[in-house]
C-alpha cells in the first residue's frame, strides 16, 4: 500500500511538470472566468437595493459577494473539466489499453494526474485570484485558525467528491455511448444545486428541498466550503457536515472502483 | 519453457445487428438481434524465447484480436494461453511488468513535452530503480541513435523519431516479450529500415522475444525467420518464412537471357510471359513443370543465362489472403 502510494505521488510530481507547460493557458482562462462574476455582482447590487432590506436569507450584501467569490475557490478544487468525457473517450477509442497493459490503475493514475493539474492551476492562478480578493478585501473577515483547518479539509474532500463523482459518470462509458450530453445536463443542474449560483439558504421557504439538497453530495462542491469559511457552519453542524462529506467521498470512491471493475469485465468479454 | 503457448484460442464477438431506418431503430429498443462473429477460431501455436515471429493476415483476419488476448486485454471465448508463465487476462502485475505492446498508430508519449519526461513517468509506473533506469535508457538511446533528441518536445520529432521514442518507452522496463502491431506504419523506407535494424539488434543483445504484425513484407523479411499466417480467424500457416513459397507459391519465375537482341515471339507456349526487355524475358511457370519447360526451351533456343526465382513474397501472401481457406489441414498442425 505505501509502495503503491509512493508510486502515485511520484507520478503526481512528474505530471506537474507536464501541466506547468500550460501555465499561460491557465492564466488567461482565469481572467476570462472573472468576467461573468462582474455581472453577477451587479445583479446582486440591484437586488439588495431593490429589496429595501440589508439581509437576504441571512446574507448581507458584503457576505453575499464574499460567498460568490468563495464559491470560485470551492470550484477551483471540485470542478473536473473533461474528466468524465476523457475517461469515456479512452474507453471508446481503446486508449484504455495503456492502463491494462501497464502495472498501473487508471483511477489512481488519473487522480494523481488531476491532483497535479490542480496544484499547477492553483499555483499559476494565485496571482489573479490574489488581486481579485485584494480588491474585495473589505467584504471578508478572516476566520479563526480552526475554521481555516476545517475549510481546507472541506476543500480537499470537495476535490475527492468532484473527482470520483465525475469518474463514475466517465466509467459509465463502458455501457453507454454518449457521456457528453449526460455530463452537460449534470453540469447545468449542478450549477444550481451545488450552490454555485446562489447560497442554498435562499431556498429557506422550501425546507424539504433544502433537506434533499443537504443529503446529496453536490452542495459540498461549492456551497459547503464557502459556508465554512464564512463561519456560517459551526460546532456540531460543522462536524456533522464534514463527516457526511467524508462519507460521500468514501462512497463515491468505492462506487467508482466497483463500476470500473465491472466495466473492465464487460470490456474484456465483449469489446477491446 | 516457451514464452507464448496458445491452445485453441477462440474469440466470438456478439455484434448487434442494427436494422435500417427509424422503425428498425425503434424495434431495436426492445428486441435486439445479434450476429455471432468468429474473429478467431481455435488458434494454437508456441513461441520460444528469443524468436522473432511475424504474424500475417489481411485486415479483419483476427491478428489484432489474437494479440489482444495474448496481451490480456480481452478474454477468449474458448481455449487457453500461457504467456510468460501467466494467464494473460488475469493481468497480474508481475505479468504486466514483463511485456510490452506497441501499436504503431497509438502514441503513449506526452505530446508537448520532451520524451525524457514521459520516460520518467514510465520509470515510476514500472517502479524502476534510478541506476537500472539510467543504464537501460543510455543503452537504448545509443542503440536507436536518438541520444540528443530526448530533450526535444515530442511534437517536434519526425514520425520515425517518434516511433523510436515509443519503442524506447516500451523497452525501458526490459520486457521479455514485445508485441508489435504495425510498428512501421506510415514510415518512409529509410525510417522503416532503421527501425528494423534497431529491433534486430535489440533482439540479439537482449534476447527479447518479438511477435509482430505488419503489412509491410519488408519488415517481415528483414526480421522474421518464422511466420504465422491467419485468415478468417484460422491459422493457415506456421513455419519458416521461406516455406511460404513452397506451400503457397505453386509458380516460379524463370528469367532467361537469349542470344541476340530480341526474345523469341513464341515464348507464350511455355508459360505466361510477365516481362520482355531486349533479349531478356521473364516467364511464370508452374512449379512442377519447371524442369520439363526448361529442358524444352534449352532444346529450342540458345539461352545465355537462366535464373529461377520465387515470386515476390508480398504477391504470394496476397494470394494466400485471397484464397484464405485453401491450406491442407496437415500444415496447420506444424
Amino acid at each position: 500500500m505505501t509502495q503503491g502510494l509512493r508510486k502515485y505521488l511520484k507520478i503526481l510530481r512528474i505530471s506537474l511538470v507536464e501541466r506547468l507547460a500550460y501555465r499561460a493557458d491557465f492564466f488567461l482562462t482565469t481572467f476570462l472566468r472573472f468576467l461573468p462574476l462582474i455581472t453577477t455582482f451587479l445583479l446582486w447590487e440591484a437586488i439588495y437595493r431593490g429589496s429595501g432590506t440589508d439581509q437576504i436569507a441571512g446574507f448581507t450584501r458584503d457576505s453575499m459577494i464574499a460567498y460568490l467569490l468563495l464559491v470560485q475557490i470551492s470550484r477551483m478544487f471540485s470542478s473536473m473539466p473533461g474528466l468524465s468525457t476523457g475517461i469515456a473517450r479512452d474507453i471508446r477509442d481503446g486508449n484504455l489499453k495503456k492502463y491494462l497493459l501497464q502495472p498501473i490503475d487508471m483511477l489512481w493514475y488519473l487522480l494523481s494526474y488531476r491532483g497535479a493539474h490542480k496544484i499547477a492551476y492553483i499555483a499559476t492562478t494565485a496571482l489573479p485570484y490574489g488581486v481579485l480578493f485584494l480588491l474585495f478585501h473589505e467584504v471578508f473577515t478572516l476566520p479563526s485558525a480552526w475554521t481555516w483547518v476545517a475549510y481546507i479539509v472541506s476543500l480537499l474532500l470537495a476535490f475527492l467528491i468532484g473527482f470520483f463523482f465525475e469518474a463514475c459518470i466517465g466509467v459509465a462509458g463502458f455501457w453507454i455511448l454518449e457521456v457528453t450530453s449526460l455530463m452537460y445536463i449534470i453540469n447545468i443542474v449542478n450549477f444550481f444545486i451545488s450552490g454555485q449560483m446562489f447560497p442554498l439558504d435562499l431556498l429557506e421557504r422550501y425546507p424539504y428541498v433544502l433537506d434533499v439538497l443537504n443529503v446529496l453530495p453536490f452542495h459540498y462542491l461549492a456551497y459547503f466550503p464557502a459556508m465554512v469559511f464564512l463561519e456560517k457552519k459551526q460546532g456540531t453542524e460543522l462536524l456533522v457536515g464534514l463527516l457526511i462529506e467524508a462519507l460521500w467521498a468514501l462512497a463515491l470512491i468505492l462506487l467508482s472502483r466497483w463500476m470500473y471493475r465491472l466495466g473492465l469485465r464487460h470490456y474484456s468479454a465483449y469489446g477491446g | 519453457m516457451p514464452i507464448i503457448e496458445a491452445n485453441g484460442l477462440s474469440k466470438t464477438y456478439r455484434v448487434y445487428q442494427k436494422k435500417e431506418g427509424l422503425l428498425g431503430a425503434l424495434r431495436g429498443l426492445w428486441r435486439r438481434e445479434y450476429k455471432e462473429v468468429k474473429a478467431v477460431e481455435s488458434v494454437s501455436f508456441t513461441i520460444e524465447p528469443g524468436e522473432i515471429v511475424g504474424f500475417l493476415g489481411p485486415n479483419g483476419a483476427g491478428k489484432t484480436t489474437t494479440l489482444k488476448m495474448l496481451a490480456g486485454l480481452i478474454y477468449p471465448s474458448a481455449g487457453n494461453a500461457q504467456v510468460l508463465g501467466h494467464v494473460p487476462w488475469e493481468r497480474a502485475d508481475d505479468f504486466r511488468r514483463r511485456f510490452a505492446l506497441v501499436m504503431g498508430q497509438k502514441n503513449q508519449l506526452w505530446w508537448d513535452l520532451p520524451a525524457a519526461d514521459s520516460f520518467q513517468l514510465h520509470r515510476e509506473i514500472y517502479s524502476l530503480s534510478a541506476e537500472q533506469f539510467q543504464r537501460t535508457l543510455g543503452e537504448l538511446t545509443d542503440l536507436f541513435g536518438v541520444k540528443e533528441l530526448t530533450r526535444q518536445p515530442v511534437r517536434e520529432l519526425s514520425l520515425g523519431e517518434r516511433m523510436k521514442m515509443e519503442l524506447i518507452a516500451a523497452l525501458l522496463h526490459q520486457p521479455r516479450l514485445l508485441l508489435l502491431d504495425e510498428p512501421t506504419i506510415g514510415l518512409d523506407v529509410v525510417a522503416q529500415v532503421t527501425i528494423q535494424k534497431c529491433l534486430r539488434d535489440y533482439n540479439s543483445i537482449r534476447g527479447v522475444t518479438i511477435l509482430l504484425t505488419s503489412h509491410y513484407m519488408r519488415d517481415v523479411e528483414a526480421l522474421c525467420k518464422r511466420v504465422l499466417v491467419i485468415t478468417h480467424g484460422k491459422l493457415v500457416y506456421d513455419g519458416p518464412l521461406t516455406g511460404i513459397a513452397e506451400r503457397f507459391g505453386n509458380e516460379k519465375l524463370v528469367k532467361l537471357q537469349f542470344d541476340g537482341t530480341e526474345t523469341p515471339g513464341d515464348l507464350g507456349a511455355f508459360g505466361e510471359v510477365t516481362s520482355r526487355e531486349g533479349p531478356i524475358a521473364t516467364l511464370k511457370v508452374e512449379r512442377l513443370r519447371v524442369a520439363e519447360v526448361m529442358a524444352a526451351m534449352l532444346d529450342r533456343y540458345t539461352v545465355l543465362d537462366v535464373s529461377i526465382h520465387d515470386p515476390p513474397l508480398d504477391q504470394m501472401i496476397a494470394k494466400v489472403f485471397e484464397e484464405g481457406t485453401t491450406p491442407a489441414p496437415e500444415l496447420v498442425e506444424k
